[in-house]
């Protein structure tokens, strides 16, 4: 185990413990500001049950979303000093506005939100949560410009031996990092829609305040069908974009060997990266492969062999995932219909509302797996085509990052804990009851 | 020219850090001992509650400017200081979590551990930032690559430690206050009793630092460079006596303002000693990262230059309307918000 192979599964740790909680506050912080803002709208009391209801859960999660990005901010520094170096100069400042534009506009309104109810006037506190939303929203953007310039470096040239700032407008107009932005915050609102379905639905099979669940259940409904089919759709771009700009990930998508036209998809594949070919390949969809990924049969897609094996990803993680990811999102546009097509009688379905409940699982998988899709196809590359990662890593010794990358796990494994049981725990109590 | 503007800027960024989460590290390693019962407990939380997330933001952005403008002292400087930044940002997860975790649960046990984690969550940082920083007034042991010949424990030299001590008192002085500004009566009077007695070690450790820092550094030679840099060290003496002046007449606000002026003002001094460099070597000093040569490009700093312009008065401003809001006192009918900590 040697110094990189530990600081990326450190890093791989760091985040996708991090992005367990980044979704639901993305999600649900526009969730519980529409439901606040129904509440100034409409001075339906159940509304402002429903805000505070969800606010509580959102807090919940949101206090581990904070503080597990705060060790990222300075894990490029600790772990990937040598990555720091050669392209700070435009990384870094993304990084930076990300904090200065949003991280302060989220933290300093929540506080407002949490301790104000009836200290402001009821639209001031609506504007508070408001501002959280957006602000945590904005700071997706910026953080995954950042990542979109990972994924596809533009706007720099290589000068005084590192990758310097050419065009600053190139950088944030980056269609790759865009469409990442697009296609992150529609599936974190997917997940926030789920939660809030699925929590809906375990009160109405027990009969607990059913009106005001129906409520909720009934906005995340028409919310889940509009982002599930929007994920669909903006998905299909993405993966055209990747194997656009990065070939070697978009040939392992689909576990491509061989360069070629009318390239057809597998239902079922087993890759063998050793001797570059599929060992199973079972239910030929004949040239869809290629269909998708240029809108036509002849469309020629790169197979791996045509690139050296030490510039190729790991092709069977790269592969499941994304297959189980966009799975899943099928699963989820079936979900928000029978929401939607159900919703005015929904408690009449005990059957229809266990499977929301133990569906809320589902897109955090989705979620994970879109990253590993993203991080772990990128390999072998940190910066696309740029930079290895094997030469991004820090001057450390091993026991350091042995130490450090047990102390995360220890710690994040308790605190995870913790936060679920309060997670549940509180997802069942309930709404306070109308006084 | 924007070299030397983002110096300025990071030196802020730093010192508005210390400024404001301090009084939260102060009033976090103070709660064990100041606060007799659970509601007590709870004013000091609270005291900070709607507060301290905002200010742990300064701490991110000081990172963030730091990766951006100077990104080979953000490589070097926290890749050599690796195990003290990690045991530093452990320590501000678990703080961050107990005001959230602490009143979920009705139980003393449950209670007992987070008020544990406050503690150590806020005890740690404090001395850990001063550790760091006292260390790189004395400079670090970096090669010409800018890798660092050293472990955790080569920070913990006697000036290290004494900078660490420095830090702590500091924010003690700082967050006893704070308590008191947000408090009454029985707690508000120990808060300030307090304050005004750990202000003789503060008083003690500062001119012991300063003193100290002659030999053990060369931060004061700017100082005879640049006579008007003299207004530094001479507001932050001001800002320390002024403290004591408004504690003794029981000003709780202005000996708050006092003890800010005095930790911008020690910040900057050491700051200004370091200037042109950002992390001394004591390898040798041709090693020693400058704001020249580990610096972002001027294309860079120009467009940060621009986010900083816009955006820093933004966040200046609401932070001041909120602070403006939750400047009362803890009432009881703050402790009974169902969301409050
Ligand atoms: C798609 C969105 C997204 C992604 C990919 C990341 N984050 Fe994040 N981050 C957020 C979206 C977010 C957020 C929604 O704004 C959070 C999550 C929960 C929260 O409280 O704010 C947050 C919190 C958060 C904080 C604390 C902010 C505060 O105190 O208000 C920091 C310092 C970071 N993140 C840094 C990072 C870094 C360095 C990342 C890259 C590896 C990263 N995040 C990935
Ligand atoms: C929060 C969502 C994210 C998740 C779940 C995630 C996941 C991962 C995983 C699994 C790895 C390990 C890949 C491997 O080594 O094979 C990784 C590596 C990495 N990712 Fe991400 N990532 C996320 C976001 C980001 C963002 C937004 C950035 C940059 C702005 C980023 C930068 C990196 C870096 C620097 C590495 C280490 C080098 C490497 O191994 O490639 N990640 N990430
Ligand atoms: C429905 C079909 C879907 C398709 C065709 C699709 C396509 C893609 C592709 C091609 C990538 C890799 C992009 C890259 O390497 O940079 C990706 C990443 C990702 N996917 Fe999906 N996806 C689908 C559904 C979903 C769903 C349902 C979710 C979550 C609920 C999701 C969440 C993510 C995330 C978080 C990433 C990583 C960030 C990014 O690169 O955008 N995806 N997706």
């Amino acid at each position: 185990m040697d110094v990189v192979f530990l600081s990326r599964l450190q890093f791989a740790v760091a985040t996708i413990f991090h992005f367990f909680f980044v979704p639901l506050t993305l999600g649900l912080s526009v969730l519980t500001a529409i439901f606040e803002t129904m509440y100034v709208k409409t001075g339906d009391e159940d509304y402002k049950r429903a805000a505070k209801f969800w606010g509580k859960l959102f807090l919940i999660n949101f206090a581990l979303g904070i503080v597990t990005g705060i060790t990222l901010e300075f894990q490029f520094g600790t772990n990937w000093a040598q990555y720091s170096k050669y392209v700070g100069d435009v990384f870094g400042s993304l990084l930076a506005i990300e904090a200065t534009v949003a991280f302060f506009l989220e933290s300093t309104f929540i506080g407002v939100w949490i301790f104000t109810w009836d200290k402001i006037s009821k639209k001031l506190h609506a504007i508070c949560i408001w501002l959280v939303a957006i602000a945590s929203n904005i700071s997706a953007l910026w953080i995954l410009l950042a990542n979109g310039w990972m994924q596809h470096p533009v706007g720099y040239v290589i000068r005084n031996g590192r990758a310097e700032l050419a065009s600053f407008w190139d950088v944030v107009t980056n269609s790759f990092g865009w469409m990442i932005f697009i296609h992150t915050l529609s599936g974190a609102y997917i997940l926030a829609g789920i939660f809030v379905l699925g929590i809906s639905a375990y009160h109405l099979l027990k009969k607990n305040e059913v009106t005001f669940f129906k409520k909720c259940f009934k906005v995340a409904a028409v919310w889940l069908i509009i982002f599930s089919l929007f994920e669909g759709i903006n998905g299909h771009f993405h993966a055209q974009e990747v194997m656009k700009y990065q070939p070697t990930k978009g040939a392992a998508l689909e576990a491509v060997w061989e360069t070629g036209d009318h390239v057809p998809l597998y239902l079922f594949v087993i890759p063998d990266s050793k001797n570059e070919k599929n060992s199973v390949e079972i239910g030929k969809i004949p040239s869809l492969t290629s269909i998708l990924a240029g809108h036509s049969p002849s469309t020629v897609v790169k197979g791996l062999k045509d690139f050296p094996r030490d510039e190729r990803p790991p092709v069977g993680i790269t592969m499941w995932s994304f297959r189980l990811m966009a799975g899943l999102g099928i699963l989820f546009i079936l979900l928000g219909i029978i929401a939607v097509l159900k919703k005015e009688n929904i408690e009449n379905y005990p059957g229809l509302l266990k499977i929301f409940l133990y569906a809320i699982p589902l897109p955090y998988i989705a979620n994970e797996l879109g990253w590993i899709v993203a991080e772990v196809g990128r390999q072998p590359w940190i910066v696309y085509g740029l930079m290895k990662t094997k030469d991004a890593v820090s001057h450390l010794v091993t026991s350091q990052v042995i130490i450090s990358l047990l102390a995360f796990i220890i710690i994040y494994s308790l605190l995870g804990a913790v936060d679920f049981y309060l997670l549940v725990k509180y997802a069942k109590k309930g709404p306070e009851s109308l006084k | 020219m924007l070299n030397i503007i983002w110096f300025v800027l990071w030196g802020v960024l730093w010192a508005v850090y210390f400024m404001l989460d301090g009084f939260d590290l102060g009033a976090g390693t103070l709660m064990p001992f100041l606060a007799k019962n659970d509601k007590e407990k709870r004013v000091i939380y609270n005291a900070m509650g709607p507060l301290w997330d905002g200010n742990e933001v300064w701490l991110i952005t000081a990172g963030g400017a730091t990766f951006a403008a100077f990104p080979t002292t953000y490589a070097v400087m926290f890749n050599g200081l690796y195990s003290a930044l990690l045991l530093l940002l452990f320590a501000l997860i678990v703080r961050g979590v107990s005001f959230e975790f602490r009143g979920k649960v009705e139980s003393e046990g449950w209670k007992k551990i987070w008020d544990f984690c406050l503690f150590i969550g806020s005890f740690l940082p404090a001395l850990l930032l001063g550790v760091a920083f006292a260390n790189i007034f004395r400079g670090l042991p970096i090669d010409e690559n800018g890798i660092f010949h050293g472990g955790f424990f080569t920070l913990l030299n006697p000036y290290g430690l004494l900078g660490g001590i420095l830090f702590v008192l500091m924010f003690l002085v700082h967050g006893a206050i704070w308590i008191a500004i947000k408090s009454e009566g029985d707690l508000r009077n120990r808060a300030l009793s307090v304050a005004n007695k750990i202000w003789y070690l503060e008083l003690i450790f500062a001119v012991i630092f300063l003193v100290v820092s002659a030999f053990a550094t060369d931060l004061w030679e700017n100082y005879g460079k640049y006579p008007l840099l003299w207004i530094i060290p001479l507001l932050a003496v001001a800002g320390l006596i002024l403290i004591k002046i408004f504690l003794l007449k029981e000003k709780d606000w202005k000996a708050w303002f006092s003890s800010s002026l005095f930790i911008v003002m020690a910040t900057f001094w050491g700051v200004a000693g370091l200037f042109p460099r950002m992390i001394p070597s004591t390898i040798n000093p041709e090693y020693s990262l400058t704001i020249y040569n580990s610096s972002s490009s001027p294309l860079t700093l120009k467009v940060m230059f621009i986010v900083a312009l816009i955006f820093v008065p933004i966040v200046i401003g609401y932070q001041i309307w909120v602070y403006n809001l939750f400047k009362g006192k803890i009432t009881d009918k703050e402790l009974s918000y169902e969301e409050a900590y």
